[in-house]
């Protein structure tokens, strides 16, 4: 659209409508793909479904197995990359000041961030899977899950502990505090709130997860016993079920426990480190 | 009469500005004394050495000797948080920490390994007494520091400073954030506190300094110009910026 | 001194937290150029960039079919992408009423949370079939996956472009309608051409997320190892490569799938260069860099 002839007071009127609607495009398009979903994937939601195991490949039966080996392989992955992520934060931000050392530590944090989740799954495969030797299992996923949250939770951490104020960890150095415990007891504890989100980001991350653990976890019907026995995660139950064309009506109520999950999360979460915040702030 | 800290020849640098030239300077034991002058003079940078606050920052160098009872603090064998177990800080803001009001006081003594219920809030309460909060707060213990106002916040600041029972108290512009009545308060506080601790307060404001301090050192462009009882410095100064600076004529 | 000691001890534990993802990262590449490179070896660098056959019951691998795949799907969502982007971004930061931000801006957000098997299952369903009947053909297609890729970095170059457009200071903004202009003369002119390093940050962002992505272009994309015509024809990304055929390799065929993943890291580097060069050169920090 050429507008130099147009008045510019036409044109302004023009592109704010222009503006306007690029927005509610993108609000529509939220609400088509995320009612469409659910709307398909309620009438197959039943406490069977949910508490069931799968019949026939999945095509009848529940998704119980699949909601366990989520949650399985979403904790190992948060259980091991949350320590790293902080603390490689808390060295960055506390520790190591302004230097060559920080800049490799954040472009290694940047490039790992920005690496597919299928190569991802490729290095799992060959290095949890195969060198190690796990095999396909809870664990194998799990740890290739935390790779993918690690950068997510160490960047958030490290924006949050940077907000943290300066004069806490004076007031806490001039109490004869230590480095570490003035980090331990007054900037994680000011920090929380946002190293939780970040946590609940590296957490959804992993939670939907597909292309990373397709070669890694296995793709077991049955509830995992143990770290070591294959499992088989919502996404990739969807994914096969989708695919496969084993069953519609079961791919679309899996996908809604997806989305019903994944919003669960978030939304305890934000109420929690608001409410967090409030205690902390007196307000 | 005791020195309880000394300053030798302390020179200061940021990267290359020279901050603060030879200054020698002796406090004595359990006394008020104002460290006043124009804003930049060096006086902060100063008290902030004191407690070795500077250390915090890189650029930071220095030269010559700080002690305390005859002994360098900046010796290398000195372990620096047993310095600042010494010294005690109250800063120009107030700055509780996002925790309780009992938590806030007994975070130094939780530091220092006092892990006993009954004895931290003995310790806590004797504290609040102490920086005159307690009446104030003695019902909301458990509510946040930070739904204080600004003028409670800063004699927060203090208990949580003299909680670990230090020997020296440094104060660097407590008042500077506070309205008048919260600024008559805490000098009420330091005149009490004068009696078993020594204090260092930085002030912009000369009267503070008359009425606090039993001695006085003026900071000029990073230098001594003159130090001596507060009476005598303010009432006969003998040095020519002095009386120029008392008098309002700069700064 | 003990206390020294444990202090010394308690950076020294941060410190190797700190390295891990380097150490990661050198796992990755060792593990990937260990089982991709033999394959490399086998069939030639020049071969297997550039051929155009991929078929390994013939033992015949070239990629090139997946990195033309890739490039068209990519280069399609972002001229979908880039203008609804852009769009959304200024006026999430000029324009939108502060009730209007609260509601897009947790969608823009909630866009980037939907897992990329949903958006793949919602196109298969939804999408393909539309496209099938507007424009014939199986309905799975380039087009198909450039536009769910399309919702997909929406997010993404929508956020980092706004942070973009509001880190320009004020004044720029106050001079400009000093002059009697008008709010679009005053985006067009000053904010945008102020912001395009940002912006280009943004784009490049996004870029990656496309090439990167791989559930959602193999649900829709229709996976023919061929190189494609036109946009209406099916294509094959390479992330999809790997995980069409994983499943099954053995012996050479393993490696060749590893030795796709080489390409794709390298691309993604080549981007991670290329943003880091701009913030080095324009000073963006905008985004921290990551894709």
């Amino acid at each position: 659209m050429n507008l130099r002839f147009i008045s510019p007071k036409i044109s302004q009127k023009i592109m704010k409508s222009v503006f306007w609607a690029a927005g509610f495009l993108a609000i529509l398009i939220l609400l088509i793909i995320v009612g469409y979903i659910l709307i398909m994937g309620l009438p197959a939601f039943s406490l069977e479904f949910i508490l069931g195991d799968p019949i026939d490949s999945g095509a009848e039966g529940g998704i119980l197995p699949m909601i366990v080996s989520t949650i399985y392989v979403t904790l190992i992955a948060v259980i091991v990359a949350t320590p790293l992520g902080v603390l490689a934060a808390v060295y960055i931000e506390e520790y190591a000041g302004e230097g060559k050392i920080v800049k490799t530590i954040r472009f290694g944090a940047e490039t790992l961030a920005s690496i597919p989740s299928i190569v991802f799954g490729l290095f799992g495969l060959a290095f949890f899977v195969v060198f190690l030797g796990l095999g396909w299992c809870v664990l194998s996923g799990g740890l290739t899950l935390a790779l993918m949250a690690l950068p997510t939770i160490m960047r958030a951490s490290e924006v949050s502990i940077q907000a943290v104020p300066r004069s806490y960890r004076e007031g806490s150095l001039a109490i004869g505090a230590t480095k570490w415990q003035t980090v331990y007891k007054v900037v994680l504890p000011a920090a929380l709130p946002g190293i939780t989100t970040g946590i609940i980001l590296g957490m959804a991350r992993a939670i939907e997860e597909t292309a990373a653990i397709l070669y890694t976890v296995g793709a077991a019907l049955t509830i995992p016993e143990s770290i070591f026995d294959p499992a088989r995660p919502l996404p990739l139950h969807l994914y096969i079920l989708a695919t496969e064309g084993i069953s519609l009506e079961n791919a679309f109520g899996t996908a809604a426990a997806l989305i019903i999950i994944l919003l669960g999360i978030t939304i305890v979460t934000n109420i929690m480190v608001e409410r967090y915040i409030k205690r902390m702030m007196g307000r | 009469m005791k020195y309880k800290m000394e300053s030798i020849d302390l020179n200061v640098y940021f990267d290359e500005a020279h901050i603060l030239k030879d200054v020698n300077l002796k406090i004595h034991e359990k006394t008020v004394t104002s460290l006043i002058g124009p804003s930049g003079c060096g006086k902060s940078t100063f008290i902030r050495t004191l407690n070795r606050m500077n250390d915090l920052i890189d650029t930071f160098k220095m030269s010559g000797t700080v002690k305390l009872d005859d002994e360098d603090i900046y010796d290398s064998k000195v372990d620096v948080v047993e310095v600042r177990k010494r010294i005690g800080m109250v800063f120009q803001k107030p700055n509780p920490f996002p925790k309780s009001i009992f938590e806030n006081v007994a975070y130094g003594l939780k530091t220092h390994g006092m892990s006993n219920k009954e004895l931290l809030k003995e310790r806590v309460e004797e504290s609040l007494k102490a920086a005159a909060l307690w009446d104030e707060v003695k019902d909301k213990l458990d509510m946040s520091a930070m739904g204080l106002s600004g003028g409670q916040q800063q004699r927060l600041c203090i208990a949580r400073t003299i909680a670990v029972n230090p020997e020296v108290i440094l104060m660097d512009e407590p008042c500077s954030a506070l309205d008048p009545i919260s600024t008559t308060k805490i000098e009420d506080l330091i005149h009490k506190l004068k009696n078993e601790f020594t204090i260092i307060i930085v002030t912009h404001n000369m009267q503070q300094a008359t009425r606090v301090s039993k001695h006085t050192a003026f900071f000029l462009h990073g230098e001594i110009v003159e130090s001596g009882l507060t009476d005598k410095l303010f009432l006969e100064p003998e040095d020519k910026r002095t009386e120029d600076y008392i008098t309002g004529r700069f700064g | 001194m003990q206390r020294k000691w444990e202090e010394f001890f308690i950076e020294k534990s941060l410190f190797i937290a700190a390295i891990s993802s380097i150490i990661i990262i050198f796992l990755i590449l060792a593990f990937i150029w260990g089982e991709g490179l033999p394959a490399i070896d086998a069939v030639g660098f020049f071969n297997f960039i550039f051929g155009t056959e991929w078929s390994p019951s013939h033992d015949l691998y070239g990629v090139l079919p997946m990195i033309v795949g890739s490039l068209y799907i990519t280069g399609l969502s972002l001229l979908f992408a880039v203008p609804l982007s852009l769009c959304c971004a200024i006026f999430l930061a000029e324009i939108a009423p502060s009730n209007m931000r609260k509601i897009l801006k947790p969608t823009i957000q909630a866009l980037a949370g939907i897992p990329s098997v949903i958006y793949g299952f919602f196109g298969l369903i939804v999408l393909v079939p539309v496209i099938r009947e507007q424009f014939g053909g199986s309905g799975f297609s380039i087009l198909t996956a450039s536009l769910i890729l399309t919702v997909m970095i929406l997010p993404t170059i929508t956020s980092i472009a706004e942070d973009a457009i509001r880190s320009i200071p004020h004044e720029y903004k106050e001079a400009s309608f000093g002059l009697g202009a008008t709010q679009w003369q005053t985006i067009k002119n000053v904010l945008i051409p102020a912001a395009i390093p940002g912006i280009i940050t943004a784009i490049i962002l996004g870029l990656g997320r496309a090439i990167g992505e791989t559930m959602a272009v193999i649900m829709v994309a229709g996976n023919v190892a061929k190189i494609p015509n036109s946009i209406f024809d099916p294509a094959r990304a390479l992330t999809a490569n790997i995980a069409l055929e994983m499943g099954y390799a053995q012996g050479l065929h393993y490696n060749a799938l590893f030795a796709t993943g080489i390409v794709l890291f390298f691309l993604i580097v080549i981007l991670l260069v290329v943003t880091n060069y701009i913030h080095y050169k324009k000073g963006v920090t905008i985004g921290g860099g990551y894709l």
